[in-house]
């Protein structure tokens, strides 16, 4: 997020760069598996729209068990659920939604948290205890109960739910990055920075947070997964995005009651949350490894 | 006559398993202690050094093994040792002695415990019974207040208690052999000079054979009887110390004793010689002699043909050499490239620090502190610093840790502002102008070298990139054209090549990174370079083409040098005049010759015994300041150096500040000493050789 | 020691009185909002100005505030509108039945954790390390909801072990409970595992372990005295400040197995619009939560001489 601030001196290596790490991913295979888990939800997500599949939200023939042939003799790979849709084309969008809203609500915190981190870490003094406090405050609440709070309150739509995950994640964000800098700090080359006068934001922006990266990626992957949860959790409580968009957690949350003799109908979704979760907790095992080696 | 030797290890390699293969660390090594013997291991990082000691312990961790080759111990194979008898073995029979007392010892036990558990698992003695010979033990390493001691945490008590600790440990089972890791580099000179007297005193009481391993050439002259030079994982020589350090035979070992400043030498006249290139990757080593790419009597068909192996000199058995050539190099030969320094005439007064003082606050956040009122705590990290410095000057900043010398840097660098005095930069006061309100023009008049080379560059960038930046905000250049152009010339400057421009900083080794650094700092012509500590973080054989690179430069661009640094071997070589800080106070000033002959500073006394010099010829004084420096939170009154100073007078020097002494133009010492007894002061080093003693006067 | 405990309670106090103002002046500034919600949609404008009016609304929001958090020190959270009882009445009740759930939870959870951490610690890169590794990010990446339907799935629709409910409707069941506690445990776990497993595997690379291996002692007392202790250190932490995100869980499972616990209520409350229930479940989460990290930082003081002694 940070790499474009510095000098480009060297931009040309860019795309090298991005083809070495991907080659460096090879040296652990967690991470490439865990890669795939992602990328497979990330192609089916963008192919959605073209993809032959049936209308997510159209009532057809409710109750079919998977790989039950469709009146218009197509076929449910997946089956249909109580209300007649099918199950695959809902799994799918339903990747569609939570990827999207996942990604901005975990960027948004990120961006939220590593500013207040970066400015607690370096400047110090009134800004940390302020920065600090705030977040413990934050940090004080039941992340469910900030969640239950914001969206009754502000109503569930995608945009609170992006400001309900800033306000959770931020101040754990915000506690690493501060963490990271007030080690970084200390390095010869930010005094050699200040040393020639440079301004506190170009040390920030330029100067420390680059160099913050690795843990910070690391993180960024795990906290995707968890916000991911998140997502699919308040839609399984019904505090979700509003209906009729299909989304994973109240496939699940509809559909449970009809366990005892459509199982699947729930065991879908379950498994597609639990796959792309499983996706981004193996790739931060992996890059953590990969950076602990080197 | 013939005894068992302690300990020996015949053949032995020892290699680790990384993902890249197999990565041999030590190669064909051997060696004997003999019983009360001391055998020092010398060599710079990366030689394989403490790999051989952690062999002998038998704890190479998880990839690292004993590849072939016998380590004996009283004449038993260690290798075919079951994991029992090892453990019966270590603590009790081999003790060791680390870098890091600090991390050695376990922070949430108690050092009572950590000390009585030694006994408790060797011997079959009770637990008051442990926790007494603990206790006596302490004493032994003469720790003030042992029973406190026990009681005590390990961060409670100061690093050099902290090792006196360790070594308590470690000879608290009366081992036969005790292995010595670098046991002084993390401490400072003085509390340095202790610790080895201690170990030495205990040695000899003991009767336990040493291996003491450093990279301190002098401090294996103080402390052994034997040494082996080691280079990139081979022994390259071995022998008695006096053979090694006055007859050596391998060009490696005489290239690092040119490459260190011994008392004779001098930057104008016995310049130093640095050896040419680096230490060569494990996996990088060259066919035949390793030291063949930067040896001066390198043969081509003769050094990289076949594996070198260790020789004896003819007419002396115990002196081996592992070189192909040593019987027909002639070592009169000076074939090295040698770092010349032009003599320079100083010129005006660049820099001029009047009564500067820089106190800081400390609040302290108990609230007892706040009720009793005394929640704010003044630390006087710097008082009344007087000094000045001319034009392509060298003045050398001497001192121990919480001396003050990174303050002052801080103050003069605009980091942070003096709480009162004046700081002169050709008649700008900067003493209270901040960095970032000084004119650009200013910045990069006075700019610094850093201590630390894996520091001092950022990771994140490319090596052209920083300079370039320093180059645009300098406001030296400012089309992208001419600014890279003036990369090019800087480089050309410290001597790299061109391209290095592209190359990111971990591509770098830590002289080169060091090189950048320099060239960073005379991006904008400067009028003064601080340089702090600028070679201590490197090898021995690189410190000399630094500070040589350095001085040069320095020298071109008639820049002042202000260089702060602990090593007074290094001040003496380069510097005409020193000032010497001890907690905040400067309390000696003059020019090389008149700090480093006497009168002295008692604290100047000190430090110029606790320096160790790796030269036989040499007769060093022995002044073993007893503690340790004292915090400047809660600095001693009267005389800063009262409670350590052997020549403390009375009571005057515990309640009065002493005045600031000017025992000829220019040359000044805080000290209460009357002048007769200063002046029946006695040198601290003295050189028995008359050539040099003449050469260096 | 108590320096540190005074200025910890204090800043907890703090932070109570943060979160109560926030609370109290999101749900209760608009004092209309507030009558629309208790009176009902059909209510009309006077009668909601007179039921205000009644009680004690038209105070100051300060003065109102004051009373509020009085009212609260004393049990006493005002009336529940959809139970039409006192909310202390709805709430205590509730608050025991997760208590117990959490209790089980952490009584199963935190040897298994520790113990799963310290082994795959002990020998880093070991076979017992990759396993436990993957197995705890195996078992974090099936969220609560998921790994409830897929445990349903199995144990009561498809072997008819277990029920699929645990309303408790005829008293306390193992049976019943087992399931919830399971799903709550197996995402639980891998946190700590993994927590404890890096601060062992880190202390054994330690110079002072180093040391204590040197120095002679039997291994297994250089893992019990020298590396347990001070690995320790960190997990403690984590495992109390777990409380806080366990609530989330907690939720979850107590609405897919019906058992009729804290978070349920507050998660009915809100999609219900209940403000006073709401108010009083925050106002309990978050002094559990506050107070759960008052206990780990006293806790971590008491583990690290480090930072006891300075």
């Amino acid at each position: 997020m940070t790499a474009e601030v510095q000098n480009n001196d060297d931009a040309p290596s860019a795309i090298g760069k991005f083809f070495k790490s991907i080659g460096l991913l090879r040296e652990s295979p967690i991470a490439v598996f865990g890669l795939a888990l992602i990328l497979f939800w990330v192609i089916l997500a963008i192919l959605a729209p073209v993809l032959p599949l049936y209308d997510p939200n159209a009532p057809l023939e409710p109750f079919k068990f998977p790989l039950s042939e469709a009146r218009d003799g197509g076929l449910y790979w997946l089956g249909t659920d109580h209300k007649g849709r099918d199950i695959l084309s809902r799994v799918i969008f339903g990747a569609q939604q939570v990827l999207i809203w996942a990604t901005m609500a975990t960027l948004v915190a990120y961006i939220v948290g590593m500013l207040m981190g970066v400015v607690a870490g370096y400047l110090g003094g009134w800004w940390d205890e302020v920065i600090s406090f705030v977040s413990n405050v934050l940090l004080s609440f039941p992340v469910i109960v900030l969640y239950i709070i914001i969206i009754t309150y502000l109503g569930a739509t995608g945009f609170n739910i992006v400001l309900a995950v800033t306000f959770a994640s931020a101040p754990g964000i915000m506690r690493i990055v501060r963490g990271l800098v007030l080690d970084l700090r200390t390095r010869d080359y930010i005094f050699a920075a200040q040393t020639r006068g440079e301004s506190s934001i170009y040390i920030m922006l330029v100067e420390l947070l680059p160099n913050a990266r690795g843990p910070l990626i690391v993180d960024a992957c795990l906290r995707l997964g968890y916000t991911t949860i998140t997502i699919a959790m308040l839609g399984y409580l019904g505090l979700g995005l509003p209906p009729p968009d299909p989304d994973w957690g109240k496939m699940i949350a509809e559909t449970q009651p009809l366990g005892s003799f459509a199982g699947h109908m729930a065991i879908v979704p379950a498994a597609a949350i639990s796959s792309l979760v499983l996706g981004f907790n193996l790739l931060a095992d992996g890059l953590r490894e990969i950076s602990m080696r080197d | 006559m013939e005894q068992t030797p302690i300990l020996e290890c015949r053949n032995l390699c020892i290699s680790y398993d990384t993902r890249g293969g197999e990565i041999p660390a030590v190669i064909d090594f051997n060696l004997k202690v003999m019983p009360g013997q001391g055998v020092g291991i010398v060599g710079e990082s990366g030689c394989g050094k403490s790999t051989v000691a952690l062999a002998i312990m038998q704890y190479l961790g998880s990839n690292g093994y004993i590849k072939s080759g016998e380590i004996f111990f009283h004449g038993r194979d260690m290798r075919t040792m079951s994991e029992e008898e090892l453990r019966a073995l270590r603590g009790s029979k081999i003790a060791m002695i680390y870098q890091e007392p600090m991390a050695s010892l376990n922070p949430s036990m108690k050092i009572g415990d950590q000390l009585a558990e030694v006994p408790l698992y060797h011997e079959d003695v009770t637990r008051s019974e442990a926790m007494s010979r603990a206790l006596e033990l302490l004493e032994a390493v003469k720790l003030p207040d042992p029973k406190r001691i026990m009681n005590s945490y390990p961060h409670q008590i100061s690093g050099g208690q902290q090792q006196r600790v360790v070594i308590a440990m470690a000879l608290l089972s009366k081992p036969d052999l005790l292995l010595l890791d670098e046991p002084t580099t993390a401490l400072d000179v003085t509390v340095e000079r202790g610790i080895v007297e201690l170990v030495k005193e205990i040695s000899a009481e003991f009767g336990t054979s040493m291996i003491y391993i450093s990279h301190n050439l002098g401090l294996i002259l103080d402390t052994c009887d034997r040494v082996t030079v080691m280079y990139s994982g081979e022994a390259v020589e071995d022998g008695t110390v006096n053979e090694v350090f006055d007859a050596m035979k391998h060009p490696y070992t005489s290239g690092l004793f040119a490459s260190i400043p011994l008392p004779g030498a001098d930057k104008n006249e016995r310049p130093l010689v640095p050896i040419p290139g680096q230490l060569p990757l494990p996996h990088q080593r060259p066919k035949g002699c390793f030291f063949g790419p930067r040896c001066a009597f390198f043969t081509d068909g003769v050094c990289n043909t076949d594996k070198v192996d260790m020789r004896p000199v003819p007419g002396d058995e115990g002196h081996r050499v592992r070189c192909a050539r040593f019987e027909e190099i002639d070592w009169s030969e000076g074939d090295h490239e040698a770092v010349t320094v032009k003599s320079v005439k100083s010129g005006k007064i660049v820099l001029d620090v009047k009564n500067m003082k820089k106190y800081y606050e400390i609040r302290s956040s108990s609230i007892f502190a706040m009720i009793r009122g005394d929640a704010v705590k003044t630390v006087k990290a710097n008082e009344n610093i007087n000094f000045n410095a001319r034009e392509a000057e060298t003045v050398a900043i001497v001192g121990e840790s919480g001396c003050g010398k990174s303050t002052f840097a801080k103050v003069l660098m605009g980091l942070e502002e003096a709480t009162d005095g004046e700081v002169i930069l050709n008649g700008e006061d900067l003493a209270h102008v901040s960095v970032q309100k000084r004119k650009a023009r200013t910045v990069g008049h006075l700019q610094m070298v850093f201590q630390n080379p894996f520091d001092t560059l950022n990771p994140s960038h490319s090596v052209g990139s920083q300079i370039a930046r320093v180059i645009r905000k300098f406001g030296v250049e400012k089309e992208p054209e001419k600014v890279r152009e003036k990369v090019n010339e800087l480089l050309d400057l410290v001597k790299l090549p061109r391209d290095f421009a592209h190359r990111r900083p971990r591509q770098l080794s830590g002289g080169q990174k060091q090189r950048i650094g320099i060239a960073r700092a005379f991006a904008g012509n400067p009028a003064v370079v601080v340089a702090d500590e600028p070679v201590s973080a490197l090898d021995v054989s690189v410190q000399a083409a630094v500070t040589g690179l350095l001085t040069e430069i320095q020298n071109d661009l008639r820049s002042t040098l202000l260089f702060i640094s602990h090593d007074l071997s290094v001040v003496r070589y380069l510097s005409d005049r020193v000032v010497v800080m001890y907690l905040g106070h400067i309390v000696e000033q003059g020019t090389t010759d008149e700090v480093f002959s006497p009168p002295y500073h008692p604290y100047t006394e000190a430090l110029l015994s606790a320096v160790p010099i790796a030269d036989t010829s040499v007769e060093q004084k022995q002044i073993i300041l007893k503690g340790d420096i004292p915090s400047a939170v809660n600095p001693p009154p009267g005389c800063p150096f009262q409670t350590r100073c052997p020549r403390k007078i009375g009571s005057i020097c515990e309640t009065e500040m002493p005045p600031v002494k000017e025992l000829s133009p220019g040359h000044t010492i805080l000290c209460h000493l009357e002048d007769d007894e200063l002046n029946a002061m006695e040198p601290v080093i003295v050189m028995h050789d008359e050539e040099k003693t003449a050469s260096a006067s | 020691m108590l320096i540190l405990a005074s200025r910890r309670f204090l800043s907890m106090a703090l932070i109570m009185v943060i979160v109560s103002f926030t609370l109290f002046a999101i749900f209760e500034s608009d004092k209309l909002a507030v009558a629309g919600k208790v009176l009902g949609p059909y209510s009309n404008t006077e009668q909601r100005e007179l039921w205000l009016e009644q009680n004690g609304y038209n105070e100051p929001f300060l003065e109102r505030y004051i009373t509020w958090v009085g009212n609260a020190l004393t049990g006493d959270f005002g009336y529940s509108i959809q139970y039409k009882s006192p909310v202390s009445e709805v709430l205590w009740p509730r608050l025991g039945n997760t208590a117990i759930l959490a209790g089980l939870y952490m009584l199963f959870m935190i040897p298994l954790s520790l113990t799963l951490g310290v082994i795959a610690g002990m020998k880093e890169g070991s076979v017992q390390d990759r396993v436990v590794s993957v197995g705890s990010v195996l078992t974090t990446s099936v969220p609560e909801f998921a790994s409830a339907t897929f445990f349903s799935a199995i144990f009561v629709f498809w072997l008819g072990w277990l029920p699929g409910t645990s309303a408790m409707t005829s008293g306390f069941s193992w049976a019943e409970i087992f399931l919830p506690v399971f799903v709550l445990v197996m995402y639980g776990f891998g946190y700590t595992t993994r927590m404890t497993r890096a601060s062992m595997a880190e202390v054994m690379t330690s110079h002072y372990i180093r040391t204590a291996v040197l120095k002679g002692i039997p291994y297994r007392r250089v893992i019990m005295r020298h590396a347990l202790r001070n690995a320790l250190i960190a997990p403690f932490t984590v495992i109390i400040l777990q409380l806080n995100w366990l609530l989330s869980g907690v939720i979850v499972v107590e609405v897919f197995f019906a058992y009729k616990g804290f978070g349920k209520l507050l998660l009915d409350a809100a999609l219900f619009g209940d403000i006073f229930v709401i108010e009083a479940c925050t106002l309990v989460a978050v002094f559990v939560a506050v107070f759960s990290q008052f206990i780990s930082d006293i806790g971590y003081t008491l583990l690290n001489p480090r930072i006891r002694f300075t």
